[in-house]
Order: C-alpha cells, then structure tokens, then sequence
C-alpha cells in the first residue's frame, strides 16, 4: 500500500500518540512511587533514552521511505525531530532542577569537569538550533544553508551515544548497542555504500537478464 | 513398504530446538540485544503480560528479613535526616543482580542465606568458620548510623546493625605478617545472574574482591553489617553480612561476604582492576580528587519526602569521619593514592 497525504494526518496522530505516551506513563510512575528507589535518576535516565530513542526514529525515516517507496513519510521528519528536541529538553531540565537543583555554578562547573556532559550539551545546542529553524517561513528565509544547517543531525547522531557510552559506570552493553545502531543508520547514508549498493543491483540484473 | 507420512506438525528438527541455556536466559539475551530499552518504555503491566508469554515467575514473595537483639551506638549517631528503608532497599549497586539500581530489589529476593558460610583465615593465628546463626549470636550486636557516599556522587544516611569488623579479627588473631585484609563475595551465577556473564555484570571479573589496611581494617569504623533498620540486611543490601566503611566510597564496602582473608600484601579490588585510572585502592571519599569523569565537590542525598524534596550538600573530605581515620594516611599524598 501506497501512503498518501491523505494519510499523513492519521500518521501524524499516532506519532504524536506514541511520543506523548511514554511522558505520561513516567508522570504515573512518578506519582505512584514506582520510578525506583532514587526517581531523580530513573527520570533522567528514562528522558534521555527516550531523545535517543526518537532520534533512531528520526534517522530511520528516509531509509524506510526511499526503501518502501513512502514518500509521505519524509513529512513526519519535522514532528519526530521536534519530540527528539522535546525529549532533549525534558532530560536536560531534569538534570538542572533536579539534580544540580538550579545551582547554575555547579552547572558550568559540571559542564566543564564531565566532558560527557559538554558532548552532551553540544548536541542539545545543535538540537535547538534545528528546532527554532524548523518552521517552513525560516527554510524558505535560509534557501540552500538550511540543508547545511540540517544535515547537522548527523554529528548529532554521533555525539549523543557517546555522551550516553561515557555517563555510564561499566554497564557498556546498552550504550554499544546505541552506538552500532545509530552508526549503521548513518553508515548506510554514505554515498560509497550506496555506490557499492547499485554495482551489486546491476550485477544482478544482468546475471538474471542475460 | 509403507511409509508413514509425517504429519503437517511434525517438521521440526531437533536443532530447531531452543537450547534448555538459551531458554534459561532468554531475559538477558533480550536485554543484550537491546531489547531492554524498548522494554524499558512499556508499561509495567503490559511487560509482564509480555514476559509471562514467556512462563517467566517473577518471585511475588520478597525475601523474609528478622528482627534483630541490639543495643544503640549512641557514639556513631548522624545529626542529619536518615533515608527512608524503603529508598535503602529499592537502590542498590549490586552488580550481581544487574547494573539498574532496581534490579538487585527485584532479582535478589530468592537469594538464599541458609546455609552461609564465612572464613576468616590466612595471616591468623586461628582460622574461623561462621554459620548463619553464629553471624548474629557470636558477637554483641549494635547499631550504628553511617553516612553512605557512592561514588556516583549519591548519598544515604543508612542505620545498620552489627559488630566492630576489629573485634572478629581480634578474635582470630593476627600474624605478625598481616598487613591487608582481603574480603570476597559469594560466587554463585544459579543464584546471581550478573556472574553468568562478564557483560551483564557490567564486566566486572566476579567473584567481588575488595581489600583493606591492616589499620583500616582494626579502626573503629569498619563495620560488619548484619542488619539495617533493626532487621536482618535484605539480599540486595548484602545478606547476611556485608563490609560498612563509611569513609570511602560504597563500592569498598563489599557485600555478601563468603571470606575474610588476612594477607601479607595489597590484594587486587574489583572496581581497580576493571578501570585503574579510574578507581583506586584506597578510594577515600574526597571533595578534592575529581573521578576523572565527573566532579566529586558535590552529592545529592537521598533523603526523605518526594521527588522534589531533593538536597545537594558538599561532599566532606573522608565523608565526615575525618577526625576518626586522617591519621592512617599521615605521609601519604591522597591525590596520588587515591
């Protein structure tokens, strides 16, 4: 089945269902006193998976379209990318009022002694500037330096698992797995493999052809 | 000859057949694959539902802890709020049980503490051996309440209940050779899915091993912990007897213990021999000495109330217990050893 713009406002409720849900079910967590023994922690770790989950989600979006022939599909990017943002920006305000407490000298202190932390804030900084350029007024305004300005979302690919493989103590295996994923989302981005990719099709074609 | 043909159902091989290993683990493999993070963000009910397609039992009875005789240590009281049980129990490192602080609360509670046996030997004129029972009759039992500092700058103040670690070495009594004091965990992966694998540990090189100075070992402060909020210590906290240095950071104080053994040089410590750079031997809690990854200035205690009550306080040089342990490290530069 070909998705049609017709369909693209019931795609954009479930995304939006799908990326509110996980918020809501945190706050029920929280409220029920089940987000662990220390939940200044848990809520932190769970917005901060929850950017990264959504980030696969976003960097996902152009290979499935391009393979499956959904075009449709690119329109989600803006609204994924936005709750990557989002989710960003809920991992980061919990880690200023929760954890450091608002004390903003202990934040440049952190920022500066953590470098997970200053790789971290890197990415939200790119994040925020993709957001606010995101409306379609400003894309017009910026012409071809939009794209440059976007295409940003790939150092942000690499520098978010980073920051994740680097906060964590020893437990490495989920941060690798982040790592291998997001790195294979982008690998398959490169115009070598996509070189390589053509030669086997036609190699194939002309094997079955001939 | 008549060939009876195989029914419709009947296609599969025996190597299609999951292994009995494979099956047994199948939570840490979906875990390993990554799966966990997708788990991670469905419901808790709904995961249930979808780990019991599994047969998966979660143990719905929690680990049975007893009241303990003592008497109050009125000379190790802490004049700050203490953490509720409740947070003292549900957030543990305790890699054996899983790298979450919620996994040792929900994969310890079929631990099994009967029977336990924990040697005292090496650098010792006569070797011990203690049953259960003799961890809470052979010595006088107190309570103390401890500051606890994690490394991960996050602190508890915690009331445990048991005896002066001195007074068991005094009783085995020590060699003129013995100069540290090393203490191992219970090596058991049936029990303790962490030690099955080296990456479910979080790559630790189990059994846990930690080591103390002979001086450290004999000061005061050292602690053996039966017991916390006047119960028996529940699985996840150390049961039945766990390491309290109060003025290091908690990875020293090491859980489980199986053995105590009194050596004539520095035995090898976990978390050093996984990352030296990183954690050393000594591991004196310290405002000064940055973990090279994060800042060490400050901790947010875990106290009482709600989220929101929440408390950022200065770390203090030794964790507080300064005036009671600055004079084992007389000469020694704590930048350097740290």
């Amino acid at each position: 089945m070909r998705l049609t713009m017709k369909h693209l406002f019931w795609l954009k409720v479930a995304i939006h269902s799908i990326a509110i849900l996980p918020v809501a079910y945190l706050i029920l967590l929280i409220l029920s006193d089940q987000a662990g023994g220390d939940p200044v922690q848990f809520i932190i770790h769970y917005t901060g998976i929850g950017a990264l989950n959504t980030l696969i989600v976003l960097l996902a979006i152009s290979p499935i379209a391009r393979k499956f022939k959904q075009g449709v599909l690119i329109q989600t990017r803006r609204v994924v990318g936005l709750y990557v943002f989002a989710y960003a920006s809920l991992h980061i305000f919990a880690f200023i009022s929760l954890d450091l407490l608002f004390e903003w000298s202990l934040l440049i202190e952190e920022v500066l002694k953590r470098p997970y932390i200053l790789v971290g804030a890197l990415a939200y900084i790119i994040l925020f500037a993709l957001s606010i350029t995101s409306f379609k007024v400003i894309r017009r305004k910026m012409g071809k330096r939009w794209q440059q300005l976007h295409n940003l979302v790939y150092l942000v690919a690499i520098l978010v698992p980073i920051h994740f493989y680097w906060s964590v103590k020893s437990e490495v295996i989920e941060p690798s797995i982040y790592i291998l994923v997001t790195s294979s989302l982008l690998l398959i981005r490169l115009p070598l493999y996509k070189f390589y990719q053509t030669i086997l099709a036609n190699k194939f074609k002309s094997k079955s052809t001939s | 000859m008549h060939f009876k043909k195989r029914p419709s159902w009947d296609t599969l091989k025996s190597s299609d057949i999951t292994p009995e290993s494979v099956f047994n683990d199948r939570r840490n493999i979906i875990k390993a694959l990554g799966l966990g993070a997708v788990g991670a963000s469905i419901p808790g009910q709904v995961q249930a539902g979808i780990f019991d397609l599994f047969g998966e039992n979660k143990p719905s009875v929690p680990f049975i802890t007893s009241p303990l005789a003592f008497t109050v240590n009125t000379g190790f009281e802490v004049n700050e709020a203490k953490t509720p049980f409740e947070k003292v129990i549900r957030h543990n490192n305790f890699y054996e049980f899983g790298t979450d602080k919620s996994d040792p609360a929900e994969n310890a509670q079929d631990f099994k503490v009967d029977p336990w046996t924990l040697v005292i030997d090496g650098e010792v004129d006569h070797p011990i051996t203690l049953g259960l029972d003799d961890l809470t009759k052979m010595m006088a039992l107190e309570e103390r309440t401890y500051r606890l500092r994690c490394v991960e700058a996050w602190s508890m103040v915690i009331p445990w209940v048991g005896f002066p670690l001195a007074s068991l070495l005094k009783k085995a009594g020590l060699t003129s050779k013995a100069k540290y004091v090393a203490f191992e965990t219970l090596f058991d992966p049936e029990q303790m899915p962490g030690q099955k694998s080296r990456l479910m540990g979080g790559g630790i090189h189990y059994p846990y091993v930690e080591g103390l100075t002979i001086a450290e070992a004999m000061n005061d402060l050292s602690f053996l912990a039966v017991g916390l909020y006047g119960k028996s210590l529940p699985p996840q906290n150390g049961a039945p007897i766990r390491l309290v240095v109060p003025w290091k950071y908690g990875f020293k104080s090491i859980k489980s213990l199986v053995r105590i053994r009194v050596m004539d040089k520095r035995p090898p410590t976990s978390w050093n021999q996984l990352a030296p750079q990183e954690y050393g031997f000594y591991a004196n809690v310290n405002p000064d000495v940055d973990h090279p990854r994060w800042s060490q200035a400050s901790e947010r205690r875990i106290g009482e109330g709600g989220l929101f009550s929440a408390k950022r306080i200065k770390t203090l040089p030794f964790n507080g217990y300064e005036e009671q342990v600055s004079g084992l490290y007389q000469g020694l530069n704590l930048t350097k050893n740290f």
